[in-house]
């Protein structure tokens, strides 16, 4: 700056000084959302051009991938609503919530497990099988609530990053104390009963039953979750929390039982996911961790602290990493894409980060969220 | 051993006048007793115990399993008798009777989950296809080799035993207290590098006494460590009452301050010049891990400690200085293959790691922190990925990852993982560069930026500062400090596979700066020689091979102990302890100010204005909508 005229040098500096530093970013990541673009748009033409030409996965094949991408992503649906609501009414993602999930799938199997050696499970398989997803709800819900109790609750009005920092902390403890308690082996359920494996015909298209299984599942939980959340008074007080803890207060709101009560459904909801995903691919110490962050990702994808987002979040991860590499980075030509199958689910949360913030249901981000 | 030091219970000492004394809190002794019973049976169940029983630290009779399984009921009698603070802060004296009744009914219930573990593992059923570390040897652990009805009775008496020596240790003065705290971690701490004393005193010609004190491949000889013990407690008592109190330290800054840390520098300088020499190649490769663990977290100190920011994916700065420095190096690298010279290729790396980190800040700068801290998960996890695909093979080697990376040419000599000892010297003299340029950025005005940031974004900006372009500084000093980690990784391994760049590494080096103390150097580094050098990380050994299966869950622990318990560190900084602490101090001023429980009687209102004055706000807590208090 020369100090030669003041008044004429000032005024433009200062404005473009604020122009420049806003440009420096938003072009960078301009150029991050148009090359994004390009890149699917890309993808997607080179698969289809690859199609028509009988080139990689015939159409059955994508309709299996759908299928199985769905169900997938209704599980992270599922998972994805703990997040939501953790993080509508205090604030911070709870990481520990993948160890939640698993931890209900763990305690499921050997409760699975236990019906299994007794008979019921091959005699009455619905009726064990509901037994057993009670006591991965339970479990999964006592060990968030358990999380909240020891760990959250005395750092309700501590600064923000010491919970977050703190979660992660929990979710390793988690983590290695099934490790050492139950070994590093990966478990499987019982097998199913004959009549929930094998195809099933709806509206001529084949599906998987142990997939359909997942998908009705999770749809009758949420809309249970749905009626819950706004139907009941309690429903309405978490509600109400999630909106203003203090005003809700003095509304005659119990919020301590609030916040529990979150941590409860969304524990019960993770509990049910653990479950379905136990009995599909096994169980191990390992297995929350991540699906705990890539449902993390559907909640922001679907706009967090919002139900339905969270889900509708689920099922959009679900199909972007289910049929997303095969889709976009087998378009480009790039060898074996399902390996960057995660690559690709984190690649979403950039994206959503970049294009919309606030999710797709979620309302525009506001100034608290930009601090 | 669990005692917590925050400025509110350290500012209520014995001058306090103490309110009448409770009696026994039977409530209180059961709840604290179910807690360690729970403790114990969970370190039985997961192995613990039996793993570290092969390590014998006090010759012949204890081992590190025995001193786990003591130390539950010593902390939990000691626990069962402490009288909550109240809301004026003050700890009110506590009766013989409350310490030892609630110890002993303590320690009771301590032993109760223990004796049920007993039963079971006496009795006929298979409990090791679901919970495989139980085994009968865990019983002779917990019944110190007892059989029948005299194993729950010797369980019974253990407990109650030691946690009567808990409650016993509450009625001493406080100061005798830490004293035999000091005196105890000094002494295990000494019973566990015997790899290192081994080789120091052997190189120094002192291998006599090392046979004196020592057994090898073991611990201390029980008759030294009683007597080191004594020695010890006796000097940190003396010591003590010479010490200022702890807030009295907290808030001394200046001059006093510089010169003692220009001391203790020198000293350490000294120290670091000398100790290579001393010991054997085992432990030169362990302080190199060490080292490069300093590196990334000094690296992280500037993004979380400094700045404020959650980086969580630490670990992708230190990945692509290593692979970096492998393909430029290399002559094995599939792709692209320069083969240039190990300085010649560090600048380029460097300047990589920053674009890096400009590249995962940009996309979540204006948005809230716990994005920041996914997203650099997220890459993190994408470049794991990455470099192990099929797709990068051609460039990076997939799996077998690249091979044949060449050494440090220094002088006329070739610096690679073959000498660890010219590695260790190389790897100090980075430590010392980043430890000078973190040192010289903390006061420079980006310095006071981040820290601006840190306490409260909307402020600063405010104030005018320009948030963007000191997140993304953060970013880049940390990722440039935290190349310099990969890069002396590739040269010391000679070959980098994508399984060392895992995410866990990132976790590791958070644990470190968390442990040892945001913000603060000297606490990062005493952070990186306690975990790394003793636990190891996540595939690196650490001195203590057994703790291997338990790194990862004992640093989760620490996560949210420290968290919970002292989120400013072990060794805090003063500024970073008055954030995270400001209503304790502020109340502190106001009792002080009010002549109520005036710990210290020099401070004066003047001393009390700076107090008040000089607290800053705690990051963000209006701006961010968190709740107020």
């Amino acid at each position: 700056m020369t100090a030669t005229d003041p008044p004429r040098t000032q005024a433009p500096s200062l404005f473009t000084r604020a122009r420049r530093r806003l440009t420096w970013v938003d072009s960078f990541l301009w150029v991050i959302r148009v090359g994004a673009v390009l890149l699917i748009a890309w993808g997607l033409i080179g698969s289809i051009q690859r199609f028509t030409a009988g080139l990689g996965p015939t159409g059955s094949q994508w309709r299996d991938l759908l299928v199985a991408a769905i169900a997938f992503g209704a599980m992270y649906g599922l998972i994805a609503i703990g997040y939501s609501m953790v993080y509508g009414v205090l604030g911070f993602i709870n990481f520990a919530h993948g160890e939640v999930f698993m931890s209900g799938a763990f305690i499921g199997y050997f409760a699975a497990t236990a019906l299994s050696n007794g008979g019921l499970w091959q005699s009455n398989p619905i009726i064990a099988m509901l037994l057993t997803l009670l006591v991965s709800m339970a479990t999964s819900t006592f060990m968030a609530v358990l999380v909240e109790r020891v760990a959250y609750r005395r750092l309700r009005s501590s600064p923000r990053l010491i919970p977050l920092i703190t979660s992660i902390g929990v979710s390793f403890f988690l983590q290695y104390s099934f490790l050492g308690l139950f070994g590093a082996t990966v478990r499987t359920y019982p097998t199913l009963p004959p009549f929930m494996t094998g195809n099933i015909d709806i509206l001529g298209v084949p599906v998987q039953r142990s997939q359909l299984l997942v998908i009705v599942v999770a749809a009758v939980a949420m809309s249970g979750l749905w009626q819950f959340v706004t139907r009941t008074k309690t429903g309405r007080a978490m509600r109400a929390v999630a909106e203003d803890k203090e005003i809700a207060a003095l509304m005659g709101i119990n919020v301590d039982r609030t916040i529990v009560t979150t941590f409860a459904v969304g524990g019960a909801m993770a509990g049910i996911a653990g479950m379905l995903y136990g009995q599909l691919y096994g169980v191990s110490f390992f297995m929350g961790f991540l699906p705990g962050i890539k449902a993390f990702t559907a909640a922001v994808l679907g706009g967090i602290g919002v139900i339905p987002g969270a889900m509708a979040g689920g099922v959009l991860l679900g199909l972007f990493e289910g049929v997303g590499p095969l889709l976009i980075l087998g378009g480009l030509g790039i060898a074996s894409p399902s390996q960057l199958r995660d690559a690709v689910a984190f690649s979403a949360l950039v994206l959503v980060l970049i294009f919309r913030p606030s999710g797709l249901f979620g309302e525009a981000v506001g100034a608290e969220d930009r601090a | 051993m669990a005692t917590t030091t925050t400025p509110t219970t350290s500012a209520a000492t014995s001058s306090a006048p103490a309110p009448a004394a409770p009696g026994v809190d039977v409530a209180r002794a059961v709840r604290v007793g179910a807690i360690g019973s729970v403790a114990l049976a969970f370190v039985a169940a997961i192995g613990m115990l039996q793993t570290f029983d092969n390590r014998v630290v006090f010759v012949p009779f204890l081992s590190l399993g025995d001193v786990i399984f003591f130390a539950v009921p010593l902390v939990t009698g000691y626990l069962a008798g402490v009288v909550p603070p109240g809301p004026m802060g003050g700890t009110p004296r506590v009766s013989a009777a409350r310490a030892l009744l609630g110890a002993a009914i303590a320690g009771v219930v301590v032993a109760a989950l223990p004796a049920v573990l007993i039963a079971t593992l006496r009795s006929d059923l298979d409990l090791r296809r679901t919970f495989p570390n139980l085994s009968p040897g865990l019983a002779q652990i917990l019944t110190l080799g007892q059989e029948g009805a005299a194993g729950y009775l010797a369980l019974l008496a253990v407990c109650v035993g030691l946690a009567l020596v808990g409650g016993a240790l509450l009625l001493t003065e406080e100061r005798m207290r830490r004293a035999v705290v000091r005196g105890v971690e000094i002494v295990l701490v000494l019973a566990l590098i015997e790899l290192i004393a081994r080789q120091f005193l052997g190189n120094l010609g002192l291998g006599a006494l090392h046979q004196r004190l020592y057994v090898t491949n073991s611990g201390l000889r029980w008759l030294p460590a009683v007597v080191l013990f004594v020695l010890f407690t006796a000097v940190s008592y003396v010591l003590a009452g010479r010490r200022a109190s702890a807030r009295e330290r907290m808030l001394r800054t200046g001059p006093e301050r510089q010169r003692r840390s220009l001391i203790v520098t020198l000293v350490l300088a000294a120290a670091l010049l000398v100790m290579p020499m001393l010991v054997g190649s085992i432990v030169n490769e362990l302080f190199v891990n060490v080292g490069l663990f300093m590196l990334m977290a000094l690296g992280l100190n500037i993004i979380v400690g400094y700045s404020g920011l959650l980086d969580l994916g630490h670990v992708t700065f230190f990945a692509v200085g290593a692979y970096g420095m492998a393909v430029l190096t290399s002559p094995a690298s599939p792709g692209f293959a320069p083969e240039l010279g190990w300085w010649l290729a560090l600048p380029i790396i460097v300047a990589m790691a920053a674009a890096a980190g400009i590249f995962v800040g940009t996309p979540v700068i204006r948005l809230r922190g716990d994005y920041l801290a996914i997203v650099t998960l997220g890459f993190a996890a994408i470049l794991e990925r990455l470099f192990i695909s099929d797709w990068l093979r051609p460039y990076f080697g997939g799996a077998q990852g690249i091979r044949r990376i060449p050494g440090v040419s220094v002088g006329a000599t070739t610096v690679s993982g073959t000498d660890p000892r010219a590695m260790l010297y190389l790897t100090i003299g980075f430590v010392l560069v980043a430890v000078y340029v973190s040192w010289r950025l903390q006061g420079s005005r980006i310095g006071r930026a981040w820290a601006a940031l840190r306490e409260d974004e909307t402020t600063a900006q405010a104030m005018g500062v320009d948030t963007t372009k000191a997140k993304l500084m953060a970013f880049v000093a940390g990722a440039m400090i935290s190349s310099f980690a990969g890069a002396l990784f590739a040269a010391k391994v000679g070959s980098v596979f994508p399984n060392s760049f895992e995410l866990l590494v990132s976790i590791v080096i958070l644990v470190i700066v968390i442990v040892g103390g945001m913000g603060h150097i000297p606490g990062v580094l005493l952070g990186a020689v306690v975990l790394i050098g003793i636990l190891g990380g996540p595939r690196l050994p650490g001195l203590l091979q057994e703790f291997q299966d338990y790194k990862m869950l004992i640093y989760g622990t620490l996560l949210v102990y420290m968290m919970l318990m002292k989120p400013e560190g072990l060794l805090p900084s003063v500024r970073r302890t008055r954030e995270l602490h400001q209503e304790e101090f502020l109340q502190d001023a106001w009792f002080d100010k009010k002549g109520h429980f005036t710990d210290d009687p020099d401070a004066t209102g003047a001393e009390v204005a700076v107090t008040e004055a000089s607290a800053p706000p705690i990051a963000g807590d209006a701006a961010d909508g968190t709740e107020p208090r």
